[in-house]
């Protein structure tokens, strides 16, 4: 569908990839957002599980948030000229949360696993949804500073075919998500079950 | 509510008459910050402006933080203080807030050093800047003291304060930054004031999840 129905706008062939871009990109919100609810309802509500269900969301959104900055990147090439380019808020955004959520890993395996270690990421999965609006307003200050003339131009305005296309490619990456999510939560399951086991023989 | 200021002004007046009697801390961040300046000196080639001598003096003030905050809890960890701390019959928040007041304290009286001397080495400070660092300690105090608590209950211990830190600092940074190099400071003083109070909120609500299991 996004390489043959979606119409050519004037920037040619590479706009195709914002159909993967801009889908990635807000399934990796949804994807922290998700992990923070699901580390709010662990320390709040104790919901048994949830910080597995935490921590597999924001492993995805990492992975999703990594993908952001690679097809960005190869985005602002073709269009600019530039592998990165400190004007494009997004971009910026994403790699401030891609620094603090890789932090998240380094946080979460130097504790023992138990519930010092679920409470600590549930902590600071909900920094992280605080973080996201306060780096988002940030960035725009900061570009107020960094590069006077605001960068205003937004590229054409979507015609009705190509916001069908989005909202398809929107849908298909976040039923990848959660396809993932449901994959990834049976595996981690598995291996809790089995570690019980181990060690109730052993 | 009585007690709970209590419980924090006794926490902190513990830090700081700790840190009267042994001195570890604040000489190693004035000379940090001192060193680091004459550093900016010599990194900065000739011609590049008092701009970029601003911009360095707020990697200063972050760096010396982090330098400061990497100690708070070292005496409780050494001495096994926390487990006893938590144990109080008293708020957990409070044992956050008063160590943020000391830290606050400690890197305040760092920059009556810092400021004047960059004014010497580099260019004047101006209202606006000093009004901006004084409201980026809160923010940078309250939430380095947060993320130095969690490093201390991991296994990398001090290693780790900075990864956490830092990319939770970069809105000071641009808040602090901004407030000193833009032509009208107001709306970054306020950015730095909601940073302040939405990250204050969030520690003082969630610090006793990480002090207790």
């Amino acid at each position: 569908m996004v390489a043959f129905y979606a119409p050519l706008d004037r920037d040619g062939l590479n706009q195709k990839i914002f159909y993967i871009h801009v889908p990635i990109a807000l399934t990796s919100y949804a994807c922290f957002g998700w992990g923070a609810w699901k580390g709010l309802l662990h320390l709040w509500k104790r919901t048994p599980g949830a910080d597995l269900e935490s921590y597999v969301s924001i492993h995805l959104g990492v992975i999703f948030g990594a993908m952001t900055l690679i097809t960005g990147s190869i985005w602002a090439k073709f269009r600019w000229g530039h592998w990165w380019l400190w004007s494009e808020k997004q971009l910026v955004l994403f790699l401030v949360l891609f620094l603090f959520y890789s932090a998240y890993f380094m946080l979460r395996f130097s504790v023992e696993p138990g519930q010092r270690q679920a409470n600590l990421s549930a902590v600071y999965s909900l920094f992280g949804v605080v973080l996201i609006p306060i780096s988002f307003l940030a960035i725009r200050l900061a570009n107020q500073y960094i590069h006077p003339i605001a960068f205003t131009s937004h590229g054409p305005q979507m015609s009705g075919s190509q916001f069908f296309t989005f909202c398809v490619c929107l849908a298909a990456m976040l039923a990848l998500f959660s396809a993932l999510y449901r994959l990834e939560l049976a595996g981690k399951r598995i291996d809790a079950s089995l570690r019980e086991l181990r060690e109730l023989i052993g | 509510m009585r007690r709970y200021v209590g419980d924090v002004a006794a926490l902190a007046r513990k830090d700081l008459l700790l840190e009267v009697r042994s001195r570890d801390t604040l000489p190693a961040m004035l000379l940090f910050v001192a060193s680091a300046l004459v550093i900016f000196h010599f990194a900065l080639p000739s011609g590049t402006g008092e701009l970029a001598g601003l911009g360095l003096l707020w990697v200063a003030i972050v760096f010396t933080a982090l330098l400061g905050l990497s100690r708070a809890f070292v005496a409780e960890r050494e001495q096994g203080v926390l487990d006893g701390l938590v144990l109080a019959p008293s708020d957990r928040s409070a044992i956050w807030l008063g160590k943020s007041i000391a830290a606050l304290a400690f890197l305040a009286l760092a920059e009556v050093i810092a400021l004047p001397l960059f004014s010497i080495f580099f260019s004047s400070v101006d209202g606006a800047t000093i009004a901006a660092v004084l409201l980026a300690d809160l923010g940078i105090c309250a939430v380095g003291v947060f993320v130095s608590a969690m490093a201390i209950a991991t296994r990398a211990r001090e290693l780790l304060l900075p990864v956490l830190f830092l990319p939770l600092a970069i809105p000071v940074i641009v808040g602090g930054v901004g407030a000193s190099v833009a032509g009208s400071p107001g709306r970054y003083l306020g950015f730095l004031v909601l940073y302040d109070l939405l990250f204050a909120t969030i520690c003082w609500a969630s610090f006793e999840y990480v002090v207790t299991e």
